[in-house]
């Protein structure tokens, strides 16, 4: 039976078959839909963990104690998780141990455009790449067995095209979960397990040699192969590129690397000796390129194809074009005019809105986070002066303010966030004595990634109940004297707060609470606008929302549909103009 | 039914802004398509769709398909959940395609001063030869009682541009929507099919 699943669905479904009894992560866009599906999957532990390296610490446990193993993160989490892959990479592992990174070519929700394919050879592990939702589900459950075969750590590599693209997967009729998952005898072996220098030394050479047999291995990986076609030019590619370059040359003979490393030389070499021409096409780094080249087989890539940006078929056809290979031709029939652009911004009733607002007014200098609260970069807030990666904010503005500045320097993140990396340098700064204002924008779930539990929600990925961390209480334990906690709906309330913590000497911390209203789908009412009273002054414009438009005669005028009355434009009123008519909740 | 199909393969892009129903729409479209026999690719981006951005999807389905993404003017139909939209994803369509579009104009915040909502988009469209269908499909679905079934109607008004047979919708809606929502989805699809003859 044909299903039609994603990228994340489907490598889901191949860990639940083959027998993953041990699954954790932190949400990260293009990678969260594997956790929430493989949740649904009955005789297996799933959960988000407070970030990729307790992840990834978690998966290693499980696959220590003899079980298959999974954990999953967007590429930037792997670097979160770096120091456990080299370790891992060293001591193998008793149970199939795969690790997901996906990656986000486009850069259409990250910070940067990294190509995770260099782990691989940096860690020195195997990585396996599918190229659509059948191979998700196949490839999890090679990368299972070539991690036993091997004793090594796994990487999967999806991008977002794969991840987040729906294809037809052949599903049987009852698959089910292979192997028992029965608890198995811990196997001790000190020499292998614990990585003091004087066992870590004796375990280099097994590593360097497990990568030679890796590429003797892939040489007959069936994920590797050869689909002849014309030999006038031959394609080495992988991926989702393979996808695109089998779209634009229709004609070629392709080998299709399913393994992204190690490489299998004797078969890239036997390629190549039977086409007149060899290309590879990959997506952001020359990384098959440059090894096939060291092999001494002539070859082009980068010299046609970007390493910038997320490919098409548009962009391999231009590559092709540039290459000689294919005539220049006009694509499109129009001509488009410019157009105004449509970025995503904070949601009409966010709670964020309220304390970038005050922020923006007190002119702060803003060290933000990775977040839904990074949209407050935008105008007319335009309240984010800095955003680099989790957790970065408390840290930076530590540093801003032991070097001094003229401005006042506040740190902001949200719940998740600080959970994932915001309390070592919450620590830092009680420790180091700094005088930080830090902003925690509590709303209760993951929002950006699409509402997640969290360690602060009192629910797991599998929906139970548990303890929810108090962060009020964890801030104080922390040693945070002037704490306040504030409704990010009333502007004076938060305006009040961070004056008293801007007064205050030492660390200060500021929890702005209530709810995301995308999840709760509050509605208190809508705003109404007093024709008579609005002159068309236009300071509420200036809090952000999607729903106060101003009309062709204008004034102002709100979207009722998008309004949800949380009255943050109405606070901002000098005239008064503006009321709440109350509507019974969604 | 289109002609002068492109090729054997055919595409449907969907673009919209996020939160309108662009999404549910084309993989509606998408297990339509794996109802009747074909091979099919649906893509789309998520992550901030839900704040407010553009959102495109885009659906291929034919023999073998191999890329998910659409070539530029290569798409055979363009269904727009307004206006703005229906524009800036025109340069994907081939010469004398149907574009569906929704008659709503959703503003942009404003974050560039410069360039204001363009209110003759329709016109320049047609002006460039493709079959431009508009569509009131927010009114509609507004009388009908539910602002989200919108999507359902321009549904159903591709649907009647489409080769795929009328009983594989009516399976996957009934799949597919939540058994509450499933008359009203229902009504809708077929005023969008009545409004494409």
């Amino acid at each position: 039976m044909k299903k039609l699943l994603s990228g994340n669905e489907a490598i889901a479904l191949g860990a639940y078959e083959s027998g993953v009894k041990v699954a954790a992560a932190y949400p990260g866009t293009p990678s969260t839909e594997i956790l929430e599906n493989l949740a649904k999957y009955p005789g297996l532990w799933a959960e988000w963990s407070p970030n990729e390296k307790v992840a990834l610490d978690v998966a290693i446990g499980a696959a220590y104690a003899g079980q298959r193993a999974l954990a999953t993160m967007k590429m930037v989490g792997l670097n979160v998780a770096a120091d456990s892959l080299f370790y891992v990479a060293y001591t193998g592992l008793v149970g199939g141990l795969v690790i997901v990174t996906a990656d986000d070519p486009g850069m259409h929700s990250s910070q940067n455009e990294q190509d995770n394919r260099q782990y691989a050879r940096f860690a020195k592990v195997p990585m396996v790449e599918p190229s659509d939702s059948q191979e998700c589900k196949d490839f999890v459950g090679y990368a299972l067995d070539i991690s036993e075969r091997f004793d090594a750590p796994v990487l999967l590599r999806t991008t977002t095209r794969v991840a987040h693209s729906q294809t037809a997967v052949e599903v049987e009729e009852r698959s089910g979960p292979q192997g028992d998952g029965e608890p198995k005898s811990y196997k001790r072996d000190k020499a292998k397990y614990v990585m003091v220098p004087g066992y870590a030394r004796a375990r280099h050479p097994v590593v360097e040699q497990r990568l030679k047999d890796l590429a003797e291995f892939a040489e007959t990986f069936e994920g590797n192969r050869i689909e002849w076609g014309s030999p006038d030019l031959g394609i080495i590619s992988g991926g989702i590129a393979y996808q695109y370059a089998r779209e634009v040359f229709k004609d070629a003979s392709f080998l299709k690397l399913g393994m992204s490393y190690p490489l299998p030389e004797r078969k890239i070499k036997e390629f190549a000796s039977k086409v007149k021409r060899l290309l590879v096409v990959e997506d952001l780094d020359p990384f098959w390129e440059e090894q096939v080249r060291l092999m001494g087989v002539e070859v082009e890539g980068k010299k046609y194809f970007p390493m910038i940006g997320e490919f098409s078929p548009d962009v391999v056809r231009a590559g092709a074009v540039k290459a000689g290979l294919m005539e220049e031709k006009a694509l499109a029939p129009v001509e488009l005019p410019e157009l105004p652009g449509r970025p995503p911004i904070l949601c009409p009733g966010c709670r964020h809105r309220g304390v970038f607002f005050v922020l923006s007014k007190l002119k702060a200098v803003v060290n933000g986070d990775i977040g839904c609260y990074a949209l407050g970069v935008n105008p007319p807030l335009a309240a984010v002066d800095t955003t680099g990666c989790m957790g970065a904010s408390f840290g930076v503005v530590h540093g801003v303010n032991k070097a001094g500045i003229v401005e006042r320097a506040v740190g902001v993140l949200g719940d998740s966030t600080f959970f994932h990396s915001g309390i070592a340098p919450l620590i830092n700064i009680v420790y180091n004595g700094s005088n930080s204002t830090t902003i925690i924008l509590d709303n209760h779930t993951t929002a950006m990634t699409g509402h997640q539990e969290n360690p602060g929600t009192g629910r797991t990925l599998l929906g139970e109940p548990t303890d929810a961390i108090d962060i009020e209480n964890l801030v104080r334990a922390i040693g945070v004297k002037d704490v306040r906690v504030v409704d990010p709906y009333d502007l004076k309330a938060v305006e009040a707060a961070l004056k008293g913590a801007f007064a205050t000497e030492g660390p200060s911390v500021i929890i702005a609470t209530g709810p995301c209203v995308l999840k709760t789908r509050e509605k208190r009412g809508v705003i109404v606008v007093d024709g008579e009273r609005c002159n068309g002054c236009g300071l509420c414009l200036r809090v952000g929302c999607a729903a106060v438009v101003r009309a062709s005669d204008k004034l102002v005028r709100i979207d009722e549909l998008q309004c949800t009355g949380c009255t943050l434009c109405m606070q901002t009123c000098a005239r008064k103009a503006m009321s709440l008519v109350e509507q019974g909740g969604r | 039914m289109l002609t002068q199909m492109s090729s054997e393969t055919k595409n449907v892009l969907f673009a919209g802004v996020g939160g309108q129903g662009a999404m549910l729409a084309s993989e509606i479209l998408a297990l339509v398509a794996v109802e009747a026999g074909y091979d099919i690719k649906q893509t789309e981006v998520h992550g901030a769709a839900q704040r407010g951005g553009a959102v495109a999807s885009h659906v291929r389905y034919g023999e073998r398909v191999h890329s998910p993404v659409i070539r530029r003017g290569e798409a055979d139909l363009l269904v727009a959940f307004e206006k703005l939209e229906a524009l800036r994803y025109a340069h994907y369509l081939r010469d004398g395609a149907h574009i569906v579009v929704n008659d709503e104009e959703v503003e942009p915040a404003k974050l560039d001063k410069s360039r204001l909502y363009p209110r003759e988009g329709v016109d320049f469209l047609k002006s460039k030869g493709f079959k431009v269908i508009v569509v009131p499909a927010t009114k509609k679905a507004i009388e009908l009682g539910n602002h989200r079934v919108a999507s359902t109607v321009l549904l159903g008004v591709a649907s009647g541009l489409l080769n795929l047979k009328q009983e594989s919708w009516e399976k996957v809606l009934e799949k597919r929507i939540l058994p509450h929502l499933l008359d009203i989805n229902r009504r809708a699809f077929a005023l969008g099919l009545e409004l494409a003859k």
